[in-house]
């Protein structure tokens, strides 16, 4: 497998360095931790909002430190959940007063460890909560699994929920805004190659030429299950159908969509991938009222992409609409 | 009965298993989840054994709650904050203790499961390092009880952690990453037990030494 890298072991670092030195007008890092937090920061009197998750997700969460949107964002290791220690500076570093609000993806090393900090930062006498994002249907959630995983739909949280706490709304309704996007937005994706973390140099998984893998997560984990690979028409409709059976959309019903590239995927099949969406939106009377087109929650080199659908109301489309300026997302 | 420099020697010799096993563990975790628990093992431990050095002359609970504190701090993922626990929770039990009885060990044992199933909201039969650890610890409490030497016990006790893996094989996880998968997890060991198998080996292999 061939990347662009020094050490494998030096992969999380000399990123977060060279995140720095592109958006030294946004970021900072923390001394001696894998945290990114506002450069300005911390803003005082606001709530503060803390994400992150394993590497190899970028822009996801880094790029979404700045105005509008995230504090900050903790690093972990590829695909690893950073740990509460470095999660606790992170809350330590942004808290202005107001209290720090955990958007944690849901992954059970992901939830122990923002759960550990959460209950160190308490115990320091910061007011923390947290809100756990599973928007991925590709999962079945019943009380057999560790629930639905959160993908590329935590963006969307940090926009409205970080819109939220900018405009001065407190921790209980920073909160209670992030889980009315929780609720209204799914998720689901699917992959044409596997994803090799640099340390273990090897792929997660392998696929035939011909194959393709129907709601995988982000880690280069499988999927559901695979399939001969179909047009972007076909392969469109099937996620939207697992979609459209999870979430009660009816017509004039107004959804943001979000089409996010796994990394390797190039955006012609994106836009492609958007096309279906909104003819199949229409179809059904859907109003779309916003499109976000991109990379922003990747797999690493992995080819593929996801699609998110997010069921909106006034109070949500107002957040949706308020500024942010971050390196890897602009509303102005 | 084990002395502090025989739990160093134990801690040191688990670091060098995980190490020998690291590529194996991966693997496993590649099958069914993300493919970083050997390496993420690896790290731990290895920065457990670098840690050992500034603590030699302490208590055994101090011995073992930095051993707790380096793997919640390093390893990173679930195992972090559940190995880590465990290690915390046994360590209380013998907080200031220069050696740890055998009344010890099996409260440590105890604690440790109790502090796993609390951090991971798992049971028994869900495909985790559960499924090694408990049959495990029945083993040990029960083997102790008839009269077995602590080196007999720990020789029981892995048998069972081994069977214990093997019986992960023939089930579906419902916990972790691996429960994605639903019924294709079936005919892959778990990873996490396999590493809870290994230290427990550990354990009885230095006692048997």
């Amino acid at each position: 497998m061939k990347k662009i890298i020094n050490n494998p072991e030096n992969v999380v670092n000399e990123m977060l360095e060279g995140i720095v030195k592109a958006h030294p007008e946004y970021v900072k890092r923390l001394e001696g931790f894998n945290v990114l937090v506002r450069a300005n920061g911390p803003s005082k009197g606001k709530v503060a909002l803390v994400s992150g998750g394993g590497s190899g997700h970028e822009p996801s969460h880094g790029g979404f430190v700045g105005e509008g949107m995230l504090d900050g964002a903790v690093a972990g290791e590829v695909f690893t959940s950073p740990t509460p220690d470095q999660v606790f500076e992170a809350v330590k570093a942004v808290d202005g007063g107001a209290g720090v609000l955990l958007v944690i993806k849901n992954y059970t090393g992901d939830v122990m460890n923002f759960e550990m900090a959460g209950e160190l930062a308490k115990a320091d006498g910061i007011e923390v909560d947290s809100v756990i994002v599973n928007d991925d249907v590709a999962v079945e959630n019943s009380t057999w699994t560790t629930g639905r995983r959160g993908i590329a739909g935590t963006i969307f949280i940090h926009k409205i929920a970080g819109a939220a706490a900018e405009k001065g709304m407190g921790l209980p309704e920073v909160k209670r805004i992030a889980e009315k996007v929780i609720a209204n937005v799914r998720s689901m994706g699917m992959s044409l190659t596997p994803c090799t973390v640099p340390a273990a140099g090897k792929p997660g998984f392998e696929l035939a030429e011909d194959e393709v893998e129907v709601g995988l997560g982000i880690h280069g984990e499988p999927g559901t299950h695979r399939e001969k690979i179909k047009s972007a028409a076909e392969i469109t409709k099937d996620l939207m159908d697992k979609i459209f059976a999870d979430i009660d959309l009816t017509q004039d019903d107004e959804v943001a969509v979000l089409i996010n590239g796994l990394g390797g995927t190039p955006l012609m099949e994106l836009y492609i991938v958007n096309n279906e969406v909104d003819k199949l939106l229409e179809d059904k009377g859907i109003v779309i009222y916003k499109t976000i087109v991109g990379n922003y929650m990747t797999s690493l080199e992995m080819a593929g992409f996801s699609i998110s659908i997010l069921k909106l109301d006034d109070e949500l489309k107002e957040l949706l609409n308020y500024k942010a300026d971050t390196p890897a997302f602009k509303q102005l | 009965m084990i002395t502090r420099d025989l739990l160093l020697d134990i801690l040191k010799n688990i670091a060098a298993v995980i190490k020998d096993n690291r590529q194996f563990l991966t693997d496993l975790d590649a099958a069914i989840g993300d493919g970083d628990h050997g390496i993420n093992m690896n790290k731990g431990f290895k920065a457990v054994e670098e840690k050992l050095d500034t603590v030699r002359d302490k208590d055994c609970g101090t011995i073992l709650k930095t051993t707790a504190m380096t793997l919640i701090s390093t390893v990173g993922g679930a195992s972090g904050p559940l190995y880590g626990t465990a290690f915390l929770k046994a360590a209380m039990v013998v907080n200031g203790k220069m050696e740890i009885d055998n009344e010890d060990i099996v409260k440590m044992f105890d604690e440790g499961i109790q502090g796993i199933i609390m951090r991971g909201k798992a049971k028994r039969g869900e495909k985790t390092m559960l499924d090694a650890l408990i049959p495990a610890y029945e083993e040990l409490m029960n083997s102790l009880k008839d009269g077995s030497t602590i080196a007999e016990a720990f020789n029981k006790a892995c048998k069972a952690a081994y069977d214990g893996v093997e019986y992960t094989k023939t089930i579906r996880a419902t916990k972790g990453r691996a429960s994605y998968l639903g019924d294709r997890s079936i005919g892959h060991q778990d990873p996490g037990a396999t590493s809870s198998y290994l230290i427990i080996k550990t354990v009885a292999d230095t006692l048997n030494r």
